[in-house]
């Protein structure tokens, strides 16, 4: 196809310049207008990236900015690295930030463009992120990304919870990236590079020292702040619980993985050669066993459907680092395919969400108890899009799951599936708790008071008084809204039935972890001489089928114990002693106490506090620095 | 003297994330994480630095009779980009301030109770 080398950078510059147009003549667009602009160059976008990502060109496709080339004397240049898996997930960033679109054409109704233009240049900041071949190109795209971010998670701003979740986000995500910067200036320091190629070409020649161990702990400190990866979560749930609905789907669904998405990308064309395997493993382990088992902790404690949803993402990401432990194409390519399946299903569930702040004005799962009933088709759904997050076959979260659990195995860590099985459970059954009491009304009234009281008794982040974002009551759900979701639930779907797409998956990661053909296809040089090894097949197994059941019913059964805990207390109680019934059952004994004080210690660190957080954001910085310098 | 500045970026990294860390006043928050950029600028701009070298301002003819003697303008390109970046960055940050002191009536970081747990 004639121009398709000039795909990537349009892909960038295309939304770039839409929003640089919707604000400039904001004023004079109406909305009709500029919600079918916006969503109309969202689509494109996607279109195009599709075309690259299932193109059957070179592998990878390079494009020197201003055709300036690093030439053998020396010449510089930045480069854009389209490899199908790149354009894949970046595919998948403009897929779902045209489904946020059109969720929110009569969603955020008001004559302003704002909106799509920081939509847009958030997509051309994720996008450019990842196509980016150049560590300090990659850093800018970041910023673009967080700044726009910023603004739209800020968004409301009249809505106090909003003001501070967004500002919040801005200052920990910007310590991330000055971390990041000056990770840049090290490795540029010891090597006089910046491009990922051209690093990986002078790194390759000296032992890994310790300095250049410190660079990639640096530099990847930021990226794991975007991912949310715990110490550096706090943001996150925050940031997600006042942002505008369709924003959170993207938030969950690509922007916290493309932190991920970054990480390996620096380890297979860099630091491959340099830093030891068991190195990165050990550090993907720990990261990855306190990000899955906090965030769904947390995940079952939450009363804000919108902070349950985003402490559920917290939890998967844990699972995605899990997954990617064995650093092969095949752990890649399942990562790949459990993130798509995610991005769909948690898409929807937020979309799920919206839709109940648009009717009831409010997100609140105590405060909505039994007020959703009418709604048999959501409700529906949103059990539905619970069991899929929880693991159900043939849910692409399924099969992303039933993947992870084989590769993180496979890798060594014999008790993995069984906490994928705890966390993804854990994750559902908080969905399906929330879906039963509000559209079924399942379930005693939660008193607020009995269940509100956080740490040192003050209330829980609450989601009863949240602003709406329609205008007025909506009598009935838009179409537009629900057409959204259903994609979102479709693509969560299809990922885990479409024949084939697990082997193109595959073949595509094996091209991202083929270190050789990128250098080759960024400098020049030798083609490489081994080719990529055996495509690994990404499909369902019996067990991870009888797994995905497994955690489906657990969910669905720790659901039904949470919502009808009294009853059931009370029914097996009445077969005990007086004594004991009373030591055991009631709320306040030491039992329940005992068990809940951990719990309690969790929760209290997630303070809201800006300093907190950054303070835990430099804890991280020195565990992940001592997980990657030290020898293991 | 390349160690001193070294030094000089690291403590300002530091004493930035402190200065967040210890805020009682979002605006001193804000203008901490200024404080941090600062210290990633003074590191690039003294990674690229050389005794004796001219600024890299190259005619048609290059750096005259030494072209090795400028300091790389590489660093210098970099801090200029994340300057621009980070004066957007610190200034949406500073208006969503003003958004929290006006709904939240203050800007004392311990009393936001709006988020938790």
């Amino acid at each position: 196809v004639p121009g398709i080398d000039a795909l990537p950078v349009l892909a960038i510059i295309v939304p770039v310049l839409v929003a640089v147009g919707l604000i400039g003549f904001g004023a004079l667009v109406p909305r009709v207008l500029a919600d079918a602009l916006a969503t109309g160059t969202a689509g494109l976008v996607l279109l195009g990236l599709l075309v690259l990502a299932a193109g059957d060109g070179p592998p990878v496709r390079v494009s020197w900015l201003g055709g300036w080339l690093p030439d053998a004397g020396g010449g510089v240049g930045i480069a854009l690295v389209a490899d199908r898996f790149a354009a894949g997930l970046a595919a998948l960033a403009a897929g779902l930030v045209t489904v946020a679109l059109l969720y929110s054409w009569r969603y955020l109704e008001s004559d302003e463009s704002h909106f799509h233009a920081l939509v847009l240049l958030f997509l051309a900041g994720m996008i450019g992120f990842t196509l980016s071949g150049d560590l300090f190109d990659m850093l800018v795209f970041f910023e673009l990304m967080g700044a726009a971010a910023y603004g739209l998670a800020g968004y409301k701003v009249e809505e106090p919870r909003s003001v501070q979740g967004g500002l919040t986000f801005g200052v920990v995500n910007s310590v991330g990236a000055y971390v990041t910067l000056a990770g840049i200036a090290v490795l540029y320091a010891r090597t006089g590079q910046l491009g990922l190629a051209q690093l990986a070409v002078a790194v390759g020649g000296q032992p890994g020292d310790a300095l250049l161990l410190f660079g990639f702990a640096l530099v990847v400190c930021g990226w794991l702040v975007k991912s949310a990866v715990a110490p550096f979560h706090f943001w996150l749930a925050d940031a997600h619980a006042v942002a505008p609905t369709p924003i959170c789907m993207v938030f969950s669904g690509v922007m916290a993985e493309l932190g991920l998405y970054a990480t390996l990308r620096l380890y297979t064309v860099v630091f491959e050669p340099v830093l030891p395997e068991a190195a990165m493993q050990r550090a993907c382990t720990v990261l990855g066993v306190a990000t899955t088992v906090v965030g769904a902790l947390m995940c079952l404690r939450q009363r804000h459907l919108k902070r349950l949803l985003a402490f559920s993402t917290i939890a998967h990401i844990g699972l995605f680092l899990l997954t990617l432990r064995a650093l092969d194409p095949a752990a890649l390519g399942s990562a790949a395919l459990y993130v798509v399946g995610h991005a769909g299903v948690k898409g929807a569930l937020f979309g799920l969400v919206g839709l109940l702040l648009a009717r009831y004005g409010s997100v609140d799962e105590l405060d909505l108890h039994a007020r959703a009933r009418g709604n048999r088709v959501a409700g529906c759904l949103f059990l539905l899009g619970g069991l899929a997050l929880a693991g159900l076959p043939p849910f692409g979260t399924g099969l992303g799951k039933a993947l992870g659990e084989l590769s993180a195995e496979h890798s060594g860590l014999v008790w993995a599936p069984w906490l994928f099985v705890a966390v993804s459970s854990a994750t559902g059954a908080a969905v399906l708790r929330a879906g039963a009491r509000v559209y079924f009304g399942a379930g005693p009234a939660p008193a607020d008071s009995a269940d509100s009281s956080g740490s040192s008794g003050e209330p829980r982040t609450s989601g009863a008084d949240e602003e709406r974002e329609t205008e007025g009551r909506l009598p009935r759900a838009p179409r537009a809204m629900y057409t959204a979701v259903l994609t979102l639930l479709a693509v969560g779907l299809a990922v885990g039935v479409l024949p084939g797409l697990g082997s193109s998956v595959a073949g595509a990661a094996a091209d991202f972890g083929d270190r050789a053909g990128y250098l080759h296809a960024a400098l020049g040089g030798p083609p490489p001489t081994a080719l990529p090894g055996s495509v690994a097949s990404l499909e369902w197994t019996t067990s991870g089928w009888w797994l995905g059941l497994l955690s489906a019913a657990l969910a669905a059964a720790a659901a039904a114990a949470a919502v009808y805990r009294r009853p059931l207390l009370r029914l097996v109680a009445a077969r005990w002693p007086v004594g004991t019934r009373r030591r055991i059952v009631r709320p306040r004994s030491p039992w329940v106490r005992a068990a809940a004080a951990p719990l309690r210690v969790l929760e209290a660190l997630h303070s809201g506090h800006v300093g907190d957080y950054v303070a835990w954001l430099m804890v991280g910085l020195a565990v992940l620095g001592a997980l990657v310098v030290l020898p293991v | 003297v390349s160690g001193y500045a070294y030094g000089v970026a690291g403590w300002l990294m530091l004493v930035g994330v402190l200065g967040i860390v210890r805020a009682r006043d979002l605006i001193a928050a804000v203008v901490s994480l200024s404080v941090t950029q600062a210290g990633s600028y003074v590191l690039l701009l003294a990674v690229g630095y050389q005794r004796g070298a001219v600024a890299p301002i190259l005619g048609p003819a290059g750096a005259g009779s030494n072209p090795a003697a400028v300091v790389d303008p590489v660093v210098q390109a970099m801090t200029l980009t994340d300057i621009v970046v980070s004066a957007t960055v610190t200034a949406l940050l500073l208006a969503l301030v003003i958004q929290v002191a006006k709904r939240h009536g203050t800007v004392d970081p311990d009393e936001l109770r709006a988020l938790r747990g």
